[in-house]
């Protein structure tokens, strides 16, 4: 038996090592598509594509694409000159921003001249940021030339279905050449148009990625197959993403449940085979702005973008990328270090839940964590699993007015978890939390994270201590 | 004959505008969209059925003008 070892533990770039050299030298520092490199690494997107030319029964357009984005807030519509202004003023003021993506909040390939433009501005202005674009595939193949012109890095392509039947129950209408199609017609030529956009992807070069929308009782059945599929097709990661609620949309009306947290984990286990599975997708809105878990989109609105005046400079960038990676090295030995066989393998396997804000330390309070990393911990190693949001505990104020009910959604969220780990857990949440069986740990504060949980198998699984406060 | 977008639903997505192959459709400054009504043949001799219809994602968003009581724009 080995600790937390390297090929295990699917924290470090090890998670990748299914993957040819050449991809992953090119997603060493993408935080969507590396997942140690989104603890240190942070994207942005940028709402230029307004329009769409599909529907689909989990989108509400009155808000934002549910694809791409949290529905319930709209977003500010950019042009493609306020867009490439806004990467830039980003770009300095978060110099470890490294992807800019466009995902909407309609489809980019709708929106191909604001789309392409705004590749242009950026790649003429900050040449050292990569492209990325996420679509529905409808039109994938008519702009792949275009895609590859302008280096775009990476393709996502939304693929729900494998059979048009399980497809019609998902999209209720296709606009294709100046046509509304609907019902299994649609799904016919939606699906057809995905699968050949993903093939043209991989045999002109361009890094792909299949996105699917896991909604249990309508494409549950399909999920393995269509795993395999799109590997097979060459797609080099495949991100099954929970099916999330949106307000006004069909599925809402027909009663549609998203996944559990133990269903998503079930088929993310199922589909995961010999390839890379994406496991910590956070579905970010269309404006989305830092590390994957935050969004400081606010801080850059139009209004303040407009007032700045920007000089970019990309030496100062690489400098901020060379302390990362040397941060990333110092961090890789410290994990071949933790490789040392446990002495002791009791078998047991648990969740823990961990608050961190980056940089893969054990370094968010409890109180203030938007959410918590769930990672399987056993002899064999640690495992990330997956991430749940919550509502903070402290809202920034001294008194938690609603604390007791935000405390009782955090417990719902973490019963599974053995244990919280956290830079700091205050008495209240621990007092409330450990007699419910869930202990809090703040004694590895500031530890990487892996070496904490080790730490904490070690002290409190196996030999069984109990927290003391 | 024309089409007419009701704009208290238009969520300004530019999906009809561009679609649109008489150009009938425009936007203001803040981002409202209208059919110039002396323009729109509801796509008679292009296409089988209005493109702004057939492509907009809010359903009920953009009807025939005529029994709107905007008519008397034209």
């Amino acid at each position: 038996m080995s600790g937390c070892n390297a090929k295990k533990c699917g924290v470090g770039t090890d998670e990748l090592s299914p993957l040819p050299d050449h991809i992953k030298e090119k997603i060493h520092d993408h935080p969507c598509y590396s997942q140690e490199a989104h603890h240190f690494y942070a994207r942005m997107h940028v709402a230029v594509a307004p329009a769409c030319n599909i529907q689909c029964n989990y989108c509400n357009r009155k808000y934002d694409c549910a694809n791409e984005s949290r529905p319930g807030v709209v977003s500010e519509l950019l042009t493609p000159e306020e867009a490439a202004k806004k990467v830039l003023a980003v770009a300095m003021e978060i110099p470890q921003m490294t992807v800019v993506g466009i995902a909407g909040p309609g489809d980019p390939l709708a929106n191909p001249e604001r789309t392409f433009r705004t590749f242009e501005l950026i790649k003429e202005k900050a040449p050292d940021i990569k492209l990325c674009l996420s679509t529905n595939g409808l039109k994938l193949t008519e702009y792949i030339e275009k895609i590859k012109e302008l280096d775009v890095d990476h393709v996502t392509i939304t693929i729900n279905a494998i059979s048009p039947q399980v497809a019609s129950k998902i999209y209720p209408w296709v606009f294709f050449n100046h046509r509304r199609y609907k019902g299994l017609e649609a799904s016919k030529i939606l699906l057809e148009k995905q699968y050949e956009g993903l093939k043209a992807c991989v045999e002109n070069g361009i890094l792909v990625k299949v996105n699917t929308v896991f909604i249990p009782e309508v494409n549950g059945e399909e999920m393995e197959e269509l795993s395999r599929k799109v590997r097979g097709m060459g797609a080099f990661l495949h991100n099954i993403m929970p099916y999330v609620e949106g307000d006004g949309t069909a599925y809402q009306r027909m009663g549609i449940k998203p996944p559990t947290p133990s269903q998503l984990k079930e088929v993310q286990e199922k589909c995961e085979g010999h390839m890379s599975l994406m496991r910590h997708c956070r579905q970010c809105r269309a404006d989305a702005v830092g590390l994957l878990g935050e969004d400081r989109g606010q801080e850059f609105t139009k209004d303040k973008i407009a007032k700045l005046e920007i000089n970019y400079n990309p030496e100062f960038r690489k400098s901020i990328h060379e302390e990362i990676e040397k941060e990333r090295e110092k961090l890789r030995k410290a994990r071949e270090l933790l490789s040392v066989p446990l002495r002791e393998d009791k078998g047991i396997s648990v969740l823990v839940a961990v608050a961190s804000k980056g940089n893969m330390l054990v370094n968010e309070h409890f109180g203030t964590a938007h959410e918590f990393l769930i990672y399987e911990v056993s002899s064999k190693g640690c495992k990330f699993i997956h991430h749940r949001k919550v509502t903070p505990y402290c809202h920034g104020s001294i008194s938690c007015i609603e604390g007791g009910e935000v405390l009782e959604e955090i417990i719902s969220k973490l019963s599974d978890c053995k244990a919280v780990l956290a830079a700091k857990i205050g008495f209240e949440p621990r007092d409330v939390l450990e007699p419910r069986g869930i202990q809090c740990v703040d004694e590895f504060a500031y530890l990487p994270i892996e070496e904490a949980l080790v730490k904490y198998y070690e002290k409190y699984v196996l030999k069984n201590e109990t927290v003391e406060v | 004959m024309a089409m007419f977008i009701r704009q208290e639903d238009c969520i300004s997505c530019y999906a009809c505008e561009k679609e649109c192959p008489t150009k009938a459709i425009s936007h203001d400054e803040e981002s409202m969209f209208e059919i110039d009504p002396r323009l729109c043949t509801e796509c008679e001799g292009f296409y089988e059925e209005p493109q702004c219809v057939a492509i907009c994602p809010i359903d009920g968003c953009i009807v025939r003008l005529e029994g709107t009581g905007y008519e008397c724009v034209k």
